[in-house]
Formats: C-alpha cells, sequence, structure tokens
C-alpha cells in the first residue's frame, strides 16, 4: 500500500504545459528521488502534492495521500493536511526562514497551528526536533534567530520544522543544493536516518545524479514534463533503458581530454598573498578587527597550464580571485603576471590587465542588458591601446564568437535572446578576443545543466587545443575540477592546504581536509559509469 | 542593542550640532542688522549700538553661535527682536498646539493606514485591493490644505459639527482641546494616510514573494495566517522608515493647516516674525522643527530595532 | 495597467497644454479686474466663475499651471543633476569616506522639510517663486540621491559590472556607461513622482505666502485668496483645488503606468 499515489498528473500553468501524465508513487520509509534538468517540472511534481501551486495552474488527474484526495480537497483542508501529514524542505535555508521569528518559535508553530499539543507540549516537542536534528539545546538554544546560523543549521531547523508533527510524508526539494559537499553529506545522512527512525516516505527532488545514487530507494527521471523511466535504484543505473536517461548520466560523469601541457615557464606567481578585511567593532571603542580572508597564499601557474582552485564556501577563493585580477587591493604578498605586478602603487597596471580576462558564474548577470553581442564581446577592447575599428573589428567579433561555436550574425543581437549554455559561450568568447595570456573561469559551469554543462566542458578542451590556454579554474564541483585541470590547489580557511598533479591529488590526498572534502563528495556507483 | 542605541545617539547629536550650524550660518547672510531694523531709518547711531549689545550682537560671531547654541540646550531661545520678550515662552504657547497635532494626525494616519494596507495586500488583483488602491491613489493627489478648506466647508459651516477655527485651549480639558484639533488633524491625516496604506500594501506584497512565506505555508498556515504572523511584522521594517519621513512632512504639514483654521501654533508664529523680521524667533523655530524631525527618526532607528533581531546583535 | 499609463498621460498633456496656450490665447485678461462681475459662479461666459475681484477665473488657472510647471519642473532638475551624480558616486565608492560624507548630508538635508528651507530663504531673501523653486529643489537632491545609490549598489553586484572592472574602466566610465542607464527607468519614474510632489508642494507654499507674489498667479495662492470667502463662493476654493488634484493625479497615474509599463520590479520610494 503506498502512502503517496501520482496518477496521470497533467499540469498547465497559464495555459502553458508543465507536466503531462505524471504517475509515481511513494510507499512508507521509502526514499523516491525525482531527477531532471530545469524545466522537467520535477519542483512543480512537489508542489502539485502541497496544494501549493500558483493560482493559474489547472491540473488533471489524482493524487492520493494516505487516502485524501489532493487535487479535490479545499483550501481549509489542504491546510490541515500541510505540515500534520506531509512536510517540506525548500532548496535554500538562507531565506526559507523568517528572519525576525525565533528557530524555536518557528518550529513549535508547526504544531500550534494544527492544534495539536499545548503551548507548553508544543515547545518541549520544538526543542527535542531541534535536539533530533543535530541542534543540542547548549548551542542552539530555541531563542536563537536565523540569521546566527550558518546555512546548513538553518535547512537543520526547516527539517525539524518539517518533521515537528511526524509527517508520514518529507518532500525535500533540492535540500542539499545551496550547500557545501561536507554539510550536503551531513544532511542527506539526516534525512535518510529520520526515514529510517520516523517510517516516513521521503519525496527528494534534485538535479544531481551522484545524491540520487546514493540516497534513493527508486528513481524518476523527468523530462520536459514527462517521465520517461522509473525504477528501482540499483536496478535502474544497471539497466538504464531511455537514451535521455544514458544521456543525462554520461554528461554528469563527462570527462574531457586536455593536450599535454609544454614545459614549465612560470606565467602567473603569487607570492605570500595577505587579504585582510575590516570587521565592524564589537564595541564602541574596541580596536578595530580584521577578518584575515586570505592568509599568505603562494602558487605558480605555468604557461600552457590549467590550474584548478576548490575549496567551499568562505575559504577565500573568491576573495583570492579578485586579488588575482586586480579587483582587490591586497595587504602584503605580491601577484605578477608575465614577471610584472598586478597591482602597481595602488592602482592595478593595465599593461599588465590586458593579459587577463575571466568568465563568471551567472550566465543571466554577466551581461548588461542593454548592449549588443556585438558591444558585450568588445569590452575588453578597452584595455588595447589601439583597438581594431571597422572591419579589423567586425571580424574579430566574428572569429571570436566562431570559436565557442556560434554564429557571427548572433553579434547583433541582445543577451535575452540566448540560452544559459550560449550565454557561457558568450562570455567566453569576450575572454578570448583580445587573446589573454591567462582566463580565470571563476565557477563558469556550475550554474548550467549537465547537458550544457558537458558541452562547455569539450568547448573548453577543444580551445586548450587551438588556443594553447593557460587557465585557472574556480569551483566547488570537484569531478569537474578532476576532469578540466592539469593540477589543482585546495584552499580552507585562507590557505592552501594541498596542491599537486590533479590526478595524484585525487587519488592520493594527502591533507585530512582534502580527504575528508573527497570522501563528502557523492559519486556515481560503477554500475552506472559502466552502461 | 545598547551598542546600536549609543551609534545612533551619537549620530543624533552630531546632525543637530551640523543642523544648528546650517541654520546660524544661513540666518546670518541675511541683509541688514535686526537692531537698525526695529529703531527705523532715523535712530541715533548710539541708541542702536546701545540695542546691539543688549540683543548681544555686538560679540563675535563664533561667540554668537555657542551662546545660541548653549542657550537652547538649558531652554533660553535669546529675546525676541519685536517683542523683546523671551522666544522659548512665545514658542512654548505654540508648540502645545503644533505638536499635539501632528502627533493626533500621526496616529490617525496610522490607524486608517494599516488595516487598508493590509486589507488591499489581502485581497490582491480583486475589488477590494482596487478600492483602496483608487482611494489612495486620489488622497495621495489632494493638497491637504484644500482638503481641510473643503473640510471646513463640509463640517464647520454646513454642517456646523464642528468650529470652522480657533483654539480652545488645553485649559478647557483635553477633549475640548482635541475637538478644534480634529478636523485639522483629520485634513492632515488623510492624504499621509493614503501614501502609508501605499507602502504597507507594495512592502506587504513583497514580503509575499518570500521563501519563509512559502514554508509558513507549508506548515499548514492559511494565506491569512502567513500574512499575519510572518508578513506584517516583516513589511514594518520599510513601513517605519515611511512614518519617520512623514512626521516631518506632518510637522510641515501642521504649520500649512493651521493658516486654514486660525491655529495659534508654530506657523503663525514664524510667519508673523518673518514679515516682521524677527529673526532669532524664525531661527529657533526653524531649530525646533529641525530638532523634533531628527529626534523622531532616531526614535524609528531604535523601533527598527526592535522589529528586526539582525540589528540587535548578540555580544 | 497601460489605462493608467494613458489616462495619466492625457491628465498630464492637457495640464501642459493648458499651460502652453496661456502664453498666447486666455479668453480674459488673467489680471483685468471687473468688480461688477465680482463672484460669479460659473456660467457661459465665465467657465469657472470669477474671483473678488472679478477676474476670469479660468484664465487665472491657464496662467496658473504655468507657475506650477515650472516650479515643480525645475526643482525635479536640480534634484536629478545634483542628486544623481551623488548617488553615482556614492555607490562606486561604496563605503568609503565619499560615501560616508554624502550619505550623512542627505540625512542632514532630510531633517530639513521644504516648508522649512523655504522658511529659511524667505527669511533672508523675501519672498518669491524662486524660492519654492530651490527649496523643493533641494528637497529633491536627497531624494534622488539616495534612490540612485540604492539600485546602483545593487547593480555594483552583478558580474557585468566586474566584467567591465576586468576590462580595465574606471569607476567614473562605468557609473556613466553600465549603472546610468540602468536606473534610468527608475529615475524617469521617481522623477514623475517628484515632479507632482513639487506641484503639491508649490501650492502649499504659495498658499502661506511663501511661494510665488502677487502679481504671479499661483493655484496656492488662489486658494488663499478664496479662503475667506469659501462660505458665500465656494467655486472660489473649488476650481483651483481640482486643478490641482487633477494634475497630480494624472503625474501619479503616469508615474506607476510607466513604472509597471517599464519594468513591473522597479520599486520606487513613494515618501
Amino acid at each position: 500500500m503506498s502512502l503517496l499515489e501520482i496518477d496521470n498528473l497533467s499540469l498547465a500553468i497559464g495555459g502553458t504545459p508543465i507536466l503531462n501524465e505524471v504517475s509515481l508513487s511513494v510507499a512508507p520509509g521509502e526514499i523516491v528521488a525525482v531527477t531532471g534538468e530545469s524545466g522537467s517540472g520535477k519542483s512543480m511534481t512537489a508542489l502539485a502534492v502541497m496544494g501549493l501551486l500558483p493560482s493559474d495552474a489547472r491540473a488533471s488527474g489524482a493524487i492520493d495521500l494516505d487516502g485524501a484526495d489532493i487535487l479535490s480537497s479545499t483550501e481549509a483542508e489542504m491546510c490541515r493536511l500541510r505540515g500534520s501529514a506531509v512536510g517540506m524542505v525548500f532548496q535554500e535555508p538562507m531565506t526559507a526562514l523568517n528572519p525576525v521569528m525565533t528557530i524555536g518559535d518557528q518550529v513549535a508553530e508547526t504544531i500550534l497551528v494544527h492544534k495539536a499539543m499545548s503551548p507548553e507540549a508544543a515547545r518541549q516537542r520544538a526543542r527535542e526536533m531541534l535536539d533530533r536534528v543535530g541542534l543540542p539545546a547548549g548551542r542552539f538554544p530555541m531563542s536563537r534567530y536565523p540569521h546566527e546560523l550558518s546555512g546548513g543549521q538553518r535547512q537543520r531547523v526547516v527539517i525539524a520544522m518539517a518533521i515537528a508533527l511526524r509527517p508520514k510524508l518529507l518532500i525535500a526539494d533540492e535540500p542539499t543544493t545551496a550547500l557545501d559537499v561536507t554539510t550536503q553529506a551531513q544532511i542527506l545522512d539526516l534525512l535518510k536516518s529520520l526515514v529510517a527512525d520516523f517510517e516516513m516516505g521521503l519525496l527528494m527532488i534534485t538535479h544531481d545524479l551522484a545524491v540520487v545514487a546514493h540516497l534513493a530507494d527508486r528513481i524518476v527521471v523527468m523530462r520536459r514534463g514527462d517521465v520517461v523511466e522509473t525504477g528501482e535504484t540499483a536496478e535502474l543505473l544497471a539497466h538504464m533503458q531511455h537514451p535521455y536517461t544514458k544521456m543525462l548520466f554520461q554528461a554528469s560523469t563527462h570527462k574531457v581530454s586536455l593536450p599535454v601541457p609544454p614545459a614549465p615557464e612560470p606565467l602567473l606567481q603569487v607570492r605570500n598573498v595577505v587579504r585582510d578585511y575590516r570587521l565592524p567593532r564589537t564595541r564602541l571603542f574596541a580596536p578595530v578587527e580584521h577578518f584575515r580572508a586570505v592568509n599568505d597564499v603562494s602558487f605558480v601557474l605555468n604557461r600552457g597550464e590549467r590550474l584548478g582552485l576548490v575549496g567551499e564556501s568562505g575559504c577565500g577563493k573568491s576573495t583570492l580571485t579578485r586579488a588575482v585580477l586586480g579587483l582587490e587591493p591586497v595587504q602584503s604578498g605580491a601577484i605578477l603576471l608575465d614577471g610584472l605586478p598586478v597591482h602597481a602603487g595602488g592602482a592595478p597596471d593595465i599593461s599588465v590587465r590586458r593579459k587577463m580576462q575571466v568568465v563568471f558564474q551567472d550566465p543571466f548577470g554577466s551581461f548588461n542588458p542593454r548592449h549588443r553581442v556585438d558591444r558585450l564581446v568588445t569590452e575588453p577592447f578597452h584595455l588595447l591601446d589601439e583597438p581594431p575599428r571597422g572591419a579589423a573589428r567586425k571580424e574579430a567579433i566574428a572569429e571570436a564568437l566562431t570559436a565557442v561555436g556560434l554564429h557571427p550574425d548572433d553579434a547583433r543581437k541582445y543577451i535575452h535572446e540566448f540560452s544559459g549554455g550560449q550565454r557561457q559561450r558568450i562570455a567566453i568568447a569576450r575572454a578570448l578576443i583580445i587573446r589573454p595570456e591567462l582566463i580565470v573561469f571563476d565557477e563558469a559551469v556550475s550554474a548550467l545543466d549537465v547537458s550544457v554543462r558537458a558541452q562547455i566542458l569539450d568547448l573548453l578542451a577543444e580551445l586548450c587545443g587551438a588556443y594553447d590556454l593557460t587557465y585557472l579554474f574556480i569551483s566547488h564541483d570537484l569531478s569537474v575540477v578532476r576532469t578540466v585541470t592539469d593540477r589543482v590547489l585546495v584552499m580552507r580557511a585562507g590557505q592552501i592546504v594541498e596542491q599537486g598533479d590533479t590526478e595524484a591529488v585525487f587519488q592520493n590526498p594527502q591533507h585530512p581536509y582534502t580527504r575528508s572534502l573527497i570522501a563528502a563528495a557523492p559519486q556515481l556507483p560503477e554500475p552506472a559509469l559502466a552502461s | 542593542m545598547l551598542r546600536y542605541s549609543l551609534k545612533r545617539l551619537i549620530s543624533l547629536v552630531l546632525s543637530l550640532v551640523v543642523a544648528s550650524l546650517v541654520i546660524f550660518l544661513v540666518i546670518e547672510v541675511a541683509p541688514g542688522d535686526p537692531a537698525s531694523f526695529m529703531l527705523g531709518i532715523n535712530a541715533q547711531p548710539d541708541t542702536v549700538a546701545a540695542l546691539r549689545s543688549e540683543l548681544g550682537l555686538d560679540v563675535p560671531k563664533w561667540q554668537r553661535y555657542l551662546d545660541w547654541a548653549g542657550g537652547m540646550l538649558i531652554g533660553d531661545f535669546g529675546t525676541s527682536y519685536t517683542y523683546r520678550t523671551p522666544v522659548s515662552e512665545m514658542i512654548a504657547d505654540r508648540l502645545w498646539v503644533s505638536l499635539p497635532l501632528a502627533l493626533f494626525a500621526l496616529t490617525i494616519s496610522t490607524l486608517v493606514a494599516f488595516p487598508a494596507g493590509i486589507y488591499a495586500a489581502s485581497r490582491r488583483g480583486r475589488a477590494g485591493d482596487a478600492a483602496v488602491m483608487g482611494a489612495t491613489q486620489l488622497g495621495v493627489a489632494i493638497p491637504n490644505f484644500w482638503f481641510a478648506m473643503m473640510m471646513v466647508l463640509v463640517f464647520a459651516i454646513n454642517l456646523r459639527w464642528f468650529s470652522a477655527g480657533g483654539f480652545a485651549g488645553w485649559d478647557k480639558g483635553i477633549l475640548a482641546g482635541l475637538h478644534s484639533l480634529t478636523l485639522p488633524a483629520i485634513s492632515l491625516a488623510l492624504p499621509q494616510a493614503a501614501i502609508l496604506a501605499r507602502v504597507m500594501r507594495s512592502s506587504l506584497l513583497d514580503i509575499l514573494g518570500e521563501d519563509f512565506m512559502r514554508t509558513a505555508r507549508a506548515k499548514g498556515l492559511s494565506r491569512g495566517q502567513a500574512l499575519w504572523r510572518h508578513g506584517v511584522r516583516n513589511a514594518l521594517i520599510p513601513v517605519l522608515t515611511i512614518i519617520g519621513l512623514q512626521f516631518s512632512f506632518l510637522l510641515a504639514g501642521a504649520i500649512i493647516i493651521e493658516q486654514v483654521f486660525y491655529l495659534p501654533g508654530l506657523g503663525r508664529l514664524v510667519f508673523q516674525a518673518i514679515s516682521s523680521r524677527d529673526l532669532i524667533v524664525v531661527e529657533s523655530v526653524v531649530m525646533l522643527l529641525v530638532f523634533s524631525v531628527i529626534t523622531v527618526n532616531f526614535v524609528v532607528d531604535l523601533a527598527y530595532a526592535l522589529v528586526d533581531p539582525r540589528l540587535r546583535r548578540r555580544s | 495597467m497601460t489605462r493608467n499609463l494613458l489616462l495619466g498621460a492625457l491628465l498630464s498633456m492637457l495640464v501642459l497644454l493648458m499651460a502652453l496656450v496661456s502664453f498666447v490665447w486666455t479668453p480674459y485678461d488673467h489680471v483685468a479686474m471687473n468688480i461688477p462681475a465680482k463672484l460669479q459662479p460659473p456660467d457661459a461666459e465665465h467657465w469657472l466663475g470669477t474671483d473678488h475681484f472679478g477676474r476670469d477665473m479660468f484664465s487665472m488657472i491657464m496662467v496658473g499651471a504655468r507657475t506650477s510647471i515650472a516650479v515643480a519642473l525645475v526643482a525635479v532638475g536640480i534634484g536629478m543633476l545634483l542628486g544623481v551624480p551623488l548617488g553615482l558616486a556614492a555607490a562606486a565608492r561604496k563605503g568609503s569616506w565619499l560615501d560616508e560624507v554624502i550619505m550623512r548630508g542627505n540625512d542632514l538635508v532630510f531633517a530639513f522639510p521644504s516648508l522649512v528651507i523655504a522658511i529659511l530663504i524667505t527669511a533672508v531673501l523675501g519672498a518669491g517663486a524662486v524660492n519654492a523653486i530651490i527649496a523643493i529643489g533641494i528637497f529633491n537632491i536627497p531624494v534622488f540621491a539616495r534612490i540612485t545609490r540604492g539600485a546602483a549598489l545593487s547593480l555594483w553586484e552583478r558580474d557585468f559590472i566586474l566584467a567591465a572592472r576586468v576590462a580595465g574602466k574606471s569607476g567614473a566610465r562605468i557609473s556613466f556607461e553600465h549603472i546610468l542607464p540602468n536606473v534610468m527607468n527608475l529615475l524617469i519614474v521617481q522623477g514623475t513622482i517628484q515632479f507632482s510632489l513639487g506641484i503639491l508642494a508649490e501650492a502649499g507654499l504659495s498658499y502661506v505666502g511663501l511661494g510665488a507674489q502677487p502679481p504671479t498667479p499661483s493655484w496656492g495662492r488662489m486658494l488663499a485668496d478664496a479662503q475667506t470667502m469659501v462660505s458665500i463662493a465656494p467655486h472660489l476654493a473649488l476650481v483651483p483645488g481640482v486643478a490641482i488634484v487633477l494634475t497630480v493625479l494624472g503625474l501619479n497615474l503616469m508615474g506607476d503606468g510607466l513604472r509597471d509599463y517599464l519594468d513591473p520590479r522597479l520599486r520606487v520610494s513613494r515618501a
């Protein structure tokens, strides 16, 4: 007898079809993972179960939750079900909690709103739940506010809220996507143990196939509103039927082969770099304190080499990247590009700067929406003493666009006419156009779907061959760094704790932190890789 | 919390010092000598000199500023050039009309605007919302003094519920005083209420899109419960800013409205002082108005910390 | 919502047209007194009646529109011309002493309501329409500075600004090339709203005698003149009041409509 039974659910929002006859089920104590790329409709499926669809959504089919017919329930009936029969955990823990309410009150509210217990009993249950999710009373009194907690801790509060009334079904929508790998591993363990303890069903929505493979009893693969394949995890991984499923799994472990780097000759030298930030005073006349974001970092990037930089959020890798790009001053140490300092006498030196370019993470925020592609990709010409004009400029644009797999005619379009993957291509074209010695990729493929990411990685490998690229590749995603770099730096708390040849570091990590990082990163099991 | 308050307090004092300097310097550049103006063109030079020293005009400017600013700290605003009476006495009487009027109006405006804004946000896109928004659109466009004239026309002249003007005085009882301030306060409050209701509504609508509102719904709160328990308090943060700003509009508005109702408030005092070039009175009244605005905004800053725990740092 | 925009634009255009036409034609000379015809209610001869001197109200309203528009327009110009660069500079040097000075200065000016500024100026220079312009203009500066800084700050966080910095562009250049065009919509909408607030403020200042002086016609002063006669000739108060309300309403509708039309996510301060 299943707990949740979705039968031929079709959904349209404002007339646009979103889901097409989706069927799936979750049994008590079972973890079912719904996976797919953006636009697959996986999140909407979850919201449909909660009855929290947008007001212009029209659904047909049936959703049966432990005997309750969700689609024909009234709003009042749904309010009774939400929080008591089904709980939900969301993607973004930083914004999922009310900033002006204590965590104790927020957890107790789930119980009180259903009038399940007296206020005292509810507070006691809230305390127990916070203890259960790993927030012990000693360090996490109920009077804490959300802004006093880290992202992982906040996600634990959200989980405590969702399970406070021991619902039979828990829905988790990308619950670890916004978290670091080590935190992700802890949250996944927590969810797994909760499912076992409470005999809950867990409907897990995630794009991360490695997470899916480790956690789920059954997998549902979705694509553009359709369920393309579903099955027991081990069975599905071993015998994938649908080409889309195969493509998805292949893309998420996509490997590229890079040309062999030339003999070492230093291009970028970072020597004992320190970057401090002033902290706000804790007391009025207290001495000013500093936060050391980058602490005595040194490394060398050789010409023609592809160097990776990995680390969790807050480790200082973004600050280091900005310092290398000359966007932030450093307190001590030196950054030399081709033998010349990036920072000369306070102001960045333009003749040094023209030797490097950058590609950012967010394909939607990286471009001024008011300019056409030709103007966007030629912005680095500002660095040149005599930028090409007229026909030469046109030719440069056409060449850059062609190099990244776009058409020269795309130059006259605006950026909103392109998809996320195409925008990243344009970002790469902008970086290539002045033929810099060094390109910095700052989480450049992190926001992309796996299939698009695989294509961009292929493009990178291709450009390495054609342009002898030297790059610094910053990412939190270990599997990507492993395939597109020759050497890797591991950063933690402002320091480089380990560096070495990429394969050597991954296979035989020396530093305990590197080991924990690699251990925490979920990987696809062998059968999936084999097929 | 203490540190935050202390920081605000320092900035309050600094603002007051700079504001008083600005006011003093502006008045200083006014052409003409008050003493000669008061005595007329035919005055003897020694009489003028005597008056100048009596008014304290014969000392260096920086000392005059210090005397003026220091005097204000102990409630001494100097002597009126025209009436030769202490300015503080003249102001005190008037203040007890203008300040209650502004506060009365602020209360009415808040009492009207909050429910209206919350109601409109909860009925977003429906008839109730459209009605409230239409009314506020009109309210924002109505000059308060004209609204006051219309109120006089309807409620004083035609219906005779209130007197058309004048002030009963507080010595006849609080109710009598409030009664004569009711029409002025309403005409001052309603246009402001329209603005405040719009801010409340849009602030709430912004909050409705936040992730934590969805979390609240997932817990089983109904739309209305989520709005009340999670929406309103968060929405208050931007609304408080507007209330702080509104106070300065209300105070300025009170001065204009006093003209409609012939109320003996600061407005009449300052306009008389301008026409008789009684600059020390102008200077003092302006300082008092600016002082009120700065102080109210200080209080609003403290209120922020009560509403938003992110501003109260744990030590 | 384009209905609002149309209605607002129509009302605003009507007032502007009235003001422009008044330069070449008014039904009567707006200063010509005609005591026998005083205090006449609206009729075929005097569309909006006559005042206590027998002057034609419609002609006075037409000419008064000129004062209102001129004062409010110049005041918005002052506010934008000074406020926008200050806001851009503060955002470009966020957290620096410059930012601090600009923002503290802003707070200080905010503590002086335009009426108070007008009182100060009048005390020093005497009354006149220029006072109203300066007072409202000064009041507008921090409004534009603050809104520009707020919008610019969020833009400075965007990657395309980082990309421009990597391309070696200076803060000033980025401010004018990337930031300003992207806050322009916001400024246009806020400008419309400050324009309508300026018309209200001008009317208030003229009403208490701190604005336009005779013989310059002004809606606010017409209301001041009407005050003692409101019980015997209500149209004296009704006509200028309705003129103000319709003008401000039109501008506000246009502002709201423009905001929805240009960008639904724009947030404009109505304070």
